[in-house]
């Protein structure tokens, strides 16, 4: 019973990890170009520096 | 560069195809100083640009010219308040919520199933509980409005049984918890939920992507006009600002942005697009032009009358909405099986609870195994059937180059037994072709190629198309000159060679253009709209499929007759739209569930009232709009695919109906006699809707 009072908040913190992590990919746009993601590693020079 | 406001814009841009595209819009644009910033969307074929106010739409379209690649501007603010992307988004949020509340409740399910016993069980539905109400009352709302508003209205649909099950579930898990029971359904509610959701999401998400392809598209023509103020001087203005009174100076190839009256100068223009009529119609000063229409000739100053949503006829716009209505009474084959099972559900899950309640049951007991009855044939399987199917179906068209507007339209385009085709733009490319381009030696193409490549009128490119077809390469020539209305001039070899409209009054009204060196004429090129590349294969494969074809066009008899010869079709020709509209009515009338194809602002209604309609992309906005499915590219092939994959889909949606129905059959006596424990439920629910998800995607083979 003692293993648990640790065990499941952890279980649910992970989960709610990964929750909060899928809505802010949302809100930030990560997942409005998907295809375009897969073929930007083939971009030589990412344009950040002077953007 | 200053702290200038920088103005945002989107752009269509339909060529991006590969990584190398990406890196060269994204740093070639920036080369152009007044861009400060360029992204490009590859999913959706757009740029995002953020540039300074004083960068005129012209430049900014010629930036992307420059390198290499089309743009066709898109409404200036980014449709981030699309409503239909916002539902998209609401429940794509329901669905990760409840899946995250699914899988944590099924953890602590498991350790219950497997034996957890007293205060641990306890413990366990306790926290269930906690996550699974929360979820319950953010997932579910969509259902429970939905089921509010058809309650209220005193009908029932698919989610008033989802809403009491899932209510009812909930109360009673809570129930059992509270008082140390050993069953509690938190898991079920939490996945009959998810499951439901990922169903809404895909159907959302199939709508959402073909308006978006359609928006894309809309955008593709009449996108603004050069217009010429008080003191002579001309700018360029998009199509939303102009206004009755302006003057537009149409250049040669333009289309008009809006109707008006000719001012000044007289051309040609090509009207297939708004009549389907084939011939090019001279206009002259005090005629009446209409958006949509193509310059052919010399540059005309056009006196505004109407813009924007004015400028289709009256007229048509009334026939279109008159003859959508029909349209919309058509019922989708979820809510038919829906008005059936609702009651029945309903019904089963009283007569479980009177049954037990009779059989001296106790109340708890009774309530708990009608709760079952409700979560067992809640239409978890249904719901996923139809869109998983239709999703699969309309991405595989999509690679494929047809755009379906949503799901209903994929169910009708199943049910069609008969093809009504408009000629212009639809069985023909619906542009000039030149034609026996073969009789000229290589040395005279060669030399057209080369005056020809330095136009954008539309006869030049037609030649350019033509003879780049084969290998041809094009000569050398210097200072090359282009005279509006006149055609293309160059020095070669010592001469002065020409390319444009025959000096000679020898080739009627058809389009022709000559090619002229030191002004002797040495060749005349003919242009004629030409049928689609594979519109015999095409018909003859809507036959096979048990499609009679008929032709309905608003051009002459002399026309018509030709292509009806050459595909053997019969045609009625010279219809005006309300003919159009009568026909089908006639043939509707009959029996028979029309598939209209067709282009133009003079097919429109008839596109409305077609039981299914398709329209190529390059038909007018009104035939887009009307259409319930698009095809890109000179092909007609995709017209047939569409029609098999949609009756493979509606194949498929019945076969995932019929596991559904079975699977009900072996689950609800279970149910019955109270031998559906939350784990039994988590099984059969999981269990069918894989099985349905897993048989949509067999369509994903069916079209290689």
């Amino acid at each position: 019973m003692n293993g648990l009072v640790f065990l499941i908040p952890i279980a649910l913190g992970l989960g709610l990890l990964g929750l909060v992590a899928f809505f802010w990919s949302l809100r930030s746009g990560q997942l409005e170009d998907l295809d375009g993601a897969a073929l930007r590693i083939f971009v030589e020079d990412e344009e950040e520096g002077e953007a | 560069m200053t702290a200038a406001v920088l103005i945002e814009r989107d752009f269509a841009v339909p060529d991006i195809r590969c990584a190398g595209c990406i890196a060269k819009l994204e740093q070639g644009l920036l080369r152009d100083r007044r861009i400060a910033a360029a992204r490009v969307n590859f999913t959706e074929k757009r740029v995002h640009l953020s540039c300074l106010p004083d960068a005129e739409m012209p430049d900014l379209i010629g930036a992307f010219t420059t390198l290499g690649f089309e743009a066709h501007p898109i409404g200036k603010t980014p449709d981030d308040a699309d409503p239909g992307a916002e539902t998209s988004r609401e429940l794509l949020r329901a669905v990760a919520v409840s899946g995250f509340a699914m899988m944590n409740i099924m953890l602590l399910s498991v350790s219950v199933w497997s034996g957890a016993m007293g205060a641990t069980r306890d413990l366990f539905h306790w926290l269930s509980a906690l996550i699974a109400l929360p979820t319950v009352a953010y997932a579910g709302r969509t259902f429970f409005r939905s089921a509010w508003r058809a309650v209220r209205h005193g009908r029932t649909n698919m989610d008033v049984p989802i809403s009491i099950g899932v209510l009812l579930v909930c109360a009673i898990s809570l129930y059992e918890t509270a008082t140390g029971g050993p069953h509690a359904y938190f898991d079920g509610a939490a996945m009959l939920l998810f499951f439901l959701l990922c169903g809404r999401w895909l159907d959302s998400v199939m709508r959402d992507r073909a308006r978006g392809g359609v928006t894309a598209l809309l955008r593709n023509m009449g996108t603004g006009a050069m217009v010429i103020d008080g003191g002579g001087r001309s700018r360029w203005v998009d199509a939303t600002v102009i206004e009755p009174d302006m003057v537009m100076l149409v250049a040669a190839g333009e289309r008009l942005a809006a109707d008006g009256v000719v001012v000044g100068g007289s051309s040609r223009l090509d009207l297939s697009l708004l009549t389907g009529e084939s011939a090019p119609q001279a206009v002259h000063p005090d005629d009446r032009v209409h958006a949509g229409t193509l310059n052919l000739d010399a540059p005309v100053h056009v006196r505004v009358t109407a813009a924007g949503g004015d400028t289709a006829l009256a007229d048509i716009a009334r026939l279109m909405g008159e003859a959508a209505q029909g349209k919309s009474r058509y019922v989708r084959i979820a809510d038919r099986a829906a008005r059936l099972y609702a009651p029945a559900v309903h019904c089963l899950a009283i007569m479980a609870f009177a049954g037990w309640m009779i059989a001296g049951a106790g109340w708890h007991h009774s309530l708990l195994i009608a709760a079952a009855v409700l979560i067992i044939t809640c239409p978890c399987a249904l719901g996923l059937a139809v869109p998983a199917a239709q999703i699969v179906a309309a991405g595989a068209l999509m690679r494929r180059g047809v755009l379906i507007k949503d799901g209903s339209a994929l169910e009708r385009l199943a049910e069609v037994d008969l093809a009504l085709v408009d000629k212009t733009g639809t069985l023909t490319l619906g542009r000039p072709e030149a034609v026996d381009l073969d009789r000229f030696d290589i040395g005279i193409k060669s030399l057209i190629l080369a005056l020809a490549q330095a136009s954008r009128h539309p006869l030049s490119e037609a030649l350019t198309r033509g003879i780049s077809a084969g290998d041809t390469r094009p000569v050398e020539v210097t200072s090359l000159r282009e005279t509006p209305g006149f055609g293309v001039e160059a020095r070669w070899a010592g001469s002065i060679v020409t390319l444009g409209r025959p000096q000679g009054g020898d080739v009627g009204d058809a389009l022709a253009t000559e090619l002229a060196v030191d002004g002797k004429s040495v060749a005349v090129v003919r242009f004629a709209d030409r049928l689609r590349p594979d519109a015999h294969a095409a018909i003859d494969a809507l036959r096979g499929e048990g499609l009679d074809a008929m032709i309905l066009s608003g051009d002459r008899a002399e026309a018509v007759a030709p292509v009806a010869r050459a595909l053997g079709l019969t045609a009625q020709t010279a219809m005006s739209p309300q003919d159009k509209l009568a026909a089908i009515e006639r043939q509707a009338g009959l029996g028979h569930k029309v598939l209209m194809l067709g282009d133009g602002l003079n097919d429109g209604p008839a596109l409305a009232a077609g039981h299914a309609s398709m329209a190529p992309g390059s038909a007018s906005d009104v035939g887009k709009n009307a259409a319930d499915c698009i095809f890109l590219g000179d092909r007609l092939m995709p017209v047939v695919d569409t029609i098999r994959m949609a009756r493979r889909t509606q194949a498929i949606v019945r076969q995932n109906f019929m596991a559904a129905i079975g699977y009900n059959v072996v689950a609800v006596p279970l149910a019955f006699m109270g031998l559906v424990t939350p784990l039994v439920a988590a099984i059969a629910m999981s269990g069918s809707s894989l099985i349905v998800v897993g048989n949509a995607l067999r369509l994903k083979r069916a079209i290689r």
